[in-house]
């Protein structure tokens, strides 16, 4: 158990390392980027406010990705799912005027999970019916998003002034208040610190979630067992999609209030790592997120004071999921179990291994 | 008009084919790298770098050459010897060269966003060839990285299907137990896979800086590497078929920027997406694996 929390902080101690000589390739001052990172995302009240505001999307992305990689289900298109699910909540946000706060809310956001989970759904019923791999097809359907989003702010839904490539402001009613401006907290955290706990509920309390962590765990088994595999890949990968999506509308109906181009500045794959580090735990995606919102929102003051361009947050990323990975290696014997909770003959038929075959 | 167009959907499909042809060797022994994006833009990052420090083209092709090696011994060293999930390793090997090259980009380059030019790689009109109407500008007067791409159809066509080596290749693909069993030594022979691959990614990413773009900007392969690996699919693993799509994917990004161009009514995102909605398509429609080899993704362990 100890060594189960003690992993992924040694993962993280060994990128710091890995980090600090890239730093030092770069000629800066590892103590003084990492200062930087801490001072940009924890120095006074106002950025402590805005590292959680920039973990929230990570927490819906994260969840979405957590959530089908304990089904064996590798989605890799959380990022896609989240622009699609933004997509529908900008397009029905500015028709909201008339309705109550609370309705349009509810509408807005619900739009953005339906959004979400079409394009999961699309996946899973690709791979279930169709025996698709899942990793192709949310790798294409990302692409397909970014070029529906880049069509939609240009022709459709371009504002009516037709100057800039965004979609027209959401209504006043459609829009998450901030609850202590000039921070703009607002209910997108506190919704997606529900969802966690209510994935953690699902995936361990309930028999679906038991039946996931089936699948996840040896698929053939799981068939034999009665699970009904299809059914199940295609329920998991619209909850998947619909998780990403509501993060895409939240981030609409709060942050940004139209579309534009390149919404997600990569949500999607980031949320890999945040799901790795939290060991596909529900529970474990808030400080995960927030470790990584941290990141992001760190590395403007780090490129200020430090002259290291945010980019080196992706380093971060790739670093810490390559070498959870290499932590928790099969090859290594029973590391992996730490990670993915699998069984004691997980060597024979490892989870992971479970990928190609349908 | 044609023929400008034409030559540019080659131009386009280059360095495509040359990424998905290493693919497809690695798909063959039965990996799957998704890290091919990142291979590339490492070798589009080193060989401009180099290029334009040294003055050198050839030094310029060897570092990205290099470059895609080393992202591809990355990968091959978690993917092959510790058998860990290919698929999340290839997202986080094109993560981390994202974020690689983007910082090493403003770090050499400066962050004043000035364009950072190099000669582009010589063209080889191939003699009285390359005076035909038509066809010789579109098929005969290219850089050498061009012909090389397309030469290397056959030949990887004739290595994969009818020499010794392309069937332990295959063996490997399909039933790694009984390939070891033989003494092929899987691990090896999808190492030798990777490294080539690597190699010929590295190039891929050459070709966009050395002899398309001419610089370098953050993400320059804009989703390239992943078109190859549709490339792969819809040219159902086969060399022949790999380059008929690519250059049918040429052609629409070339189409792409002639409407943009244009102004047309037909968005151009239509056909941005073309690759990768097409790809879907003939996965849905011809069902998923059935022409991928058969231990495609699986991580190989000896028991």
């Amino acid at each position: 158990m100890l060594s189960s929390i003690a992993k992924p902080f040694a993962a993280l101690a060994l990128a710091a390392a890995l980090i600090s000589i890239v730093l030092a390739a770069l000629g800066a001052s590892p103590i003084g980027v990492f200062a930087a990172l801490g001072e940009g995302a924890f120095g006074s009240w106002y950025a402590c406010a805005d590292t959680i505001v920039k973990s929230t999307p990570l927490v819906f992305t994260g969840l979405a990705v957590s959530l089908a990689f304990s089904g064996a289900l590798w989605n890799i298109g959380a990022d896609g799912q989240l622009t699609i699910g933004a997509i529908a909540a900008g397009a029905i946000g500015p028709h909201l005027g008339n309705f109550p706060h609370a309705i349009a809310i509810a509408i807005i956001l619900a739009a953005g999970a339906l959004g979400g989970a079409v394009w999961g759904g699309v996946a899973g019923w690709l791979r279930a019916r169709r025996d698709v791999n899942e990793v192709i097809s949310t790798i294409m359907l990302n692409f397909v998003a970014v070029q529906a989003l880049s069509w939609v702010v240009h022709g459709p839904l371009m504002e009516p002034s037709r100057a800039y490539p965004t979609s027209s402001p959401i209504a006043r009613a459609a829009q998450l208040e901030f609850y202590f401006a000039p921070s703009r907290i607002n209910l997108g955290m506190i919704l997606a610190l529900a969802l966690a706990a209510a994935c953690y509920l699902l995936l361990f309390r309930t028999g679906a979630g038991f039946e996931l962590r089936a699948m996840g765990r040896n698929r053939r088994a799981a068939t034999f067992f009665g699970i009904r595999i299809p059914a199940l890949t295609l329920w998991v990968m619209a909850l998947s999609g619909a998780l990403a999506g509501l993060g895409g509308a939240v981030q609409i109906s709060a942050i940004s209030h139209r579309l534009y181009e390149k919404l997600s500045p990569g949500w999607g794959f980031e949320a890999i790592a945040v799901a790795l580090v939290a060991r596909l735990n529900p529970l474990g995606i808030i400080p995960a997120a927030i470790l990584f919102g941290a990141l992001d929102n760190g590395s403007q003051a780090m490129q200020r004071t430090q002259g290291v361009s945010p980019e080196l947050v992706q380093v971060i990323q790739g670093l810490v999921i390559l070498i959870i990975l290499a932590f928790d290696t099969p090859a290594w014997g029973g590391l992996r179990e730490n990670i993915f909770g699998a069984p004691h003959d997980a060597a024979a038929v490892p989870p992971l291994a479970e990928m190609p075959d349908a | 008009m044609l023929e400008a167009f034409l030559t540019s959907a080659i131009t386009m499909a280059t360095p495509i084919l040359l990424a998905a042809l290493g693919e497809l060797l690695v798909e063959e022994s039965g990996v799957i790298n998704i890290g091919i994006e990142g291979a590339m833009l490492a070798g589009a990052f080193v060989a401009l770098a180099i290029a334009y420090f040294s003055g050198s083209t050839a030094l310029g092709l060897a570092g990205a050459i290099a470059a895609g090696v080393a992202i591809n011994a990355i990968f091959a060293t978690l993917v092959v010897n510790l058998a860990v999930n290919q698929v999340v390793t290839g997202t986080a090997v094109s993560i981390l060269a994202l974020g690689l090259t983007g910082v090493f980009y403003r770090k050499l380059f400066g962050v004043t966003g000035k364009a950072f030019m190099v000669a582009p790689i010589a063209k080889i009109p191939l003699g009285p060839l390359a005076r035909i109407p038509l066809l010789g500008p579109v098929l005969f007067d290219h850089n050498g990285l061009v012909y090389f791409t397309f030469i290397l159809v056959p030949t990887l066509w004739y290595v994969i299907a009818h020499t010794r080596y392309g069937l332990r290749l295959r063996a490997c693909g399909e039933r790694p137990e009984a390939a070891d069993a033989l003494g092929l030594g899987v691990i090896a022979i999808r190492w030798q896979a990777l490294i080539v691959s690597g190699a010929l990614t590295g190039l891929a990413g050459a070709f966009l800086t050395l002899a398309y773009a001419n610089t370098f900007v953050e993400n320059i392969s804009a989703g390239r590497g992943f078109v190859a690996l549709s490339v792969v699919i819809v040219g159902r693993w086969n060399s022949w078929g790999l380059a008929a799509a690519s250059v049918l994917f040429g052609a629409a990004m070339a189409l792409q920027f002639g409407l943009q161009a244009l102004g047309t009514v037909v968005p151009y995102q239509l056909f941005l997406a073309l690759p990768y909605a097409l790809t879907l398509v003939v996965l849905a429609g011809f069902g998923g694996q059935a022409a991928a080899p058969s231990a495609l993704g699986e991580p190989y362990r000896r028991q």
